[in-house]
């Protein structure tokens, strides 16, 4: 569970200070699907950063599963989010020349997972994914929509209680963006992962079951979305 | 995290940018590479010219002329000194005792012809005891003797490398042979001495001193009227007897050269151990020296691994933001980083190792110096390029460790 009190960001821009984030506050249950929509500059990013625990905030309060982090030092950072954050991120952030099954051990690597159950772990979560044939592809001999389901086996293959997608279909075609979207949908309704998005396309958010925008660094709405699109439905006719 | 999966992570990086990593640690391979050779070539240097001096015998003083440049206060003004056939002939009746032979020697170098062979050549004049005080083996014929001084007879005793110079596979016994023109005979050759890296000792023919005196050397073997010689050798019974010898040595030899107890002595007198010591003096300055140069090779091979490595984690900024993402902490990403270098300089140190070993080698082949690889200089260049890749590795290693793991993924 996610509870944020007054996040606030400051950054140092010469002599300038830009508040990227004015006073955030909302709380996320285990187990929603959440999308967090605003243009570009309007502090998503930077939200996204502190929830994913990449970042502190400059003040306000981050409480996650029960634990205050946002006073946390690095190292304590790193773990929490090895242990309990998966990042999906636009651009897949794929290590090149590596095999499907080494990227997705990378974070059991670093948790100190070893040997066999390292290898048993990763090759679940690449089933879970759909790519239980690309063990040993290497990036750049998957189509974009594997390279990014491979990104989400990595997300999953720690368990965590979180899954973080920054713009997960901003470089994939509709097609295949919709797939993925596909893929979070049933990764929440079937397993009950709290999932939350990242994006600027309302098309993508209305895929969840609530939406936060945020404009200039403050939540301008946070709303239920009680008709979430099912992935693969026509565009055509929700634009109406 | 495990060592051995650094370990792997460390490869195949290196191996995604094969030539740069070559390139890299190519520096460190010519230092290594250096190191190894040099130490190697002048161990076995400083071995053979000790094992050769050694062969000289070890109770054996040379008096020479000159002022001692090793000893207190040296450097001061050189002024022209001489030893005098004399100066042999006093040692000979005052030392009687305490010494089993006492030789005078005179050398200087003269163009020997046989046939159309013509060479360069040290022409030693001696006696007959210089045999046996430097420890020298005739092979064919024999060597001068007291009766060839007396008859001032015009033979000639040549070095294993003249008579091979001259005569090739012939044997040269009988024959003539011209000195600076003027014809000897070959009554002898002698067993090779082995080189010893400054010049060789085979290289070299004997004539028995008077005849030198008086047909070959002329005027420039006197002084003064008075016939110089460029050493006096002198055997002594036992090696305990050494310093006394010596001492009494340069008492009866200030008094002849007519100097005050206050003077600076005009000529030298040392044992093998004292030339022992000024050799190895030199070698060991050389081999420091050269060392250095060496070092100094090793340090920039490390400034470019360095390099390499800081333009490799720009480079790879996105990915340690990856990294860090999924969970990898500060010192997680230190460690990879350090690993990484130490397995280029390590990796480059061994190659370097194997090549240095490889040059030493081919130098013990050409038969000039017998190249002597230590177990030490070994372990020396493996810990000195384990050292520059900790050294030139950290700073790299914190420059990645201590990226923002935000800024980082947003890096392009």
């Amino acid at each position: 569970m996610i509870q944020t009190e007054n996040l606030t960001k400051i950054y140092q821009m010469g002599d300038a200070e830009v508040h990227a984030l004015n006073g955030a506050s909302f709380t996320i249950e285990k187990g929603e699907m959440v999308a967090i929509m605003g243009p570009s500059g309007s502090g998503k990013s930077t939200l996204m950063s502190i929830i994913g625990c990449l970042d502190v905030p400059s003040s306000g309060r981050y409480i996650l599963d029960g634990v205050s982090v946002e006073n946390m030092e690095e190292t304590k950072l790193a773990e929490i989010r090895g242990r309990k954050i998966g990042f999906v991120f636009q651009q897949f952030n794929l290590l090149a020349r590596t095999g499907a099954l080494e990227n997705v051990m990378l974070p059991l690597t670093y948790a100190g997972i070893s040997g066999k159950e390292r290898q048993d772990r990763a090759m679940k979560a690449l089933d879970r994914v759909g790519l239980s044939e690309r063990f040993h592809h290497a990036p750049n001999e998957l189509s974009g929509g594997q390279q990014q389901r491979v990104a989400i086996a990595r997300a999953l293959v720690n368990e965590p209680a979180i899954l973080l997608a920054d713009e997960p279909t901003g470089a994939l075609d509709s097609k295949t963006g919709v797939e993925i979207i596909d893929l979070f949908q049933s990764l929440h309704n079937e397993h009950g992962q709290t999932v939350i998005l990242v994006t600027h396309d309302p098309y993508v958010a209305r895929h969840t079951n609530r939406i936060i925008k945020l404009s200039d660094g403050h939540i301008i709405s946070d709303e239920a979305n009680s008709h979430p699109i099912k992935a693969g439905a026509p565009r055509a006719e929700e634009v109406i | 995290m495990l060592l051995s999966e650094n370990f792997k992570i460390a490869l195949r990086a290196l191996r995604a940018n094969k030539l740069r990593s070559i390139l890299t640690m190519l520096g460190i391979v010519i230092g290594v590479a250096t190191v190894i050779a040099l130490l190697s070539i002048g161990k076995g240097a400083t071995a053979s010219i000790t094992s050769d001096i050694q062969s000289g015998g070890s109770n054996l003083l040379t008096v020479s002329p000159g002022r001692s440049q090793f000893g207190p206060g040296g450097g001061s003004s050189q002024q022209e000194s001489h030893l005098y056939y004399s100066d042999y002939e006093l040692l000979q009746r005052g030392l009687a005792d305490n010494v089993t032979a006492i030789v005078p020697a005179y050398q200087s170098s003269y163009i020997v012809k046989s046939g159309d062979e013509s060479f360069s050549v040290n022409v030693t004049g001696v006696t007959e005891a210089y045999q046996e005080v430097r420890s020298y083996e005739v092979a064919k014929g024999r060597f001068i003797t007291d009766g060839d001084n007396k008859s001032q007879a015009k033979v000639a005793i040549l070095g294993s490398q003249t008579a091979e110079d001259l005569f090739g596979s012939l044997s040269p016994i009988g024959k003539t042979i011209s000195i600076n023109g003027i014809k000897f005979e070959v009554a002898g050759v002698l067993v090779s001495k082995g080189s010893s890296g400054f010049g060789s000792a085979d290289d070299a023919v004997f004539i028995p001193l008077d005849t030198g005196y008086d047909k070959l050397f002329g005027s420039t073997a006197t002084y003064n009227g008075k016939k110089i010689v460029n050493n006096i050798y002198v055997s002594v019974t036992t090696t305990d007897l050494m310093d006394t010898v010596s001492a009494q040595i340069e008492y009866m030899l200030r008094r002849s050269h007519k100097l005050a107890t206050s003077d600076e002595l005009d000529f030298n007198v040392l044992s093998q151990t004292d030339t022992l010591d000024i050799l190895s003096s030199i070698t060991n300055t050389l081999t420091i020296f050269l060392g250095a140069i060496a070092g100094i090779s090793l340090l920039v091979g490390g400034i470019g691994i360095m390099n390499i490595m800081l333009v490799s984690v720009t480079e790879r900024t996105k990915e340690i933001g990856l990294r860090k993402a999924v969970g990898a902490t500060r010192n997680q990403i230190l460690t990879q980083f350090l690993i990484e270098t130490m397995t280029l300089s390590v990796l480059g140190g061994i190659i370097g190792i194997l090549f240095g070993s490889g040059i030493a080698t081919l130098f013990t082949l050409t038969g000039l110096i017998t190249a002597v690889i230590t177990a030490n200089s070994i372990l020396l260049a493996f810990l000195f390029s384990l050292a520059i890749g900790v050294f030139f590795g950290l700073y790299p290693a914190f420059r990645a460790a201590n990226l923002h793991p935000m800024e980082a993924l947003r890096y392009e």
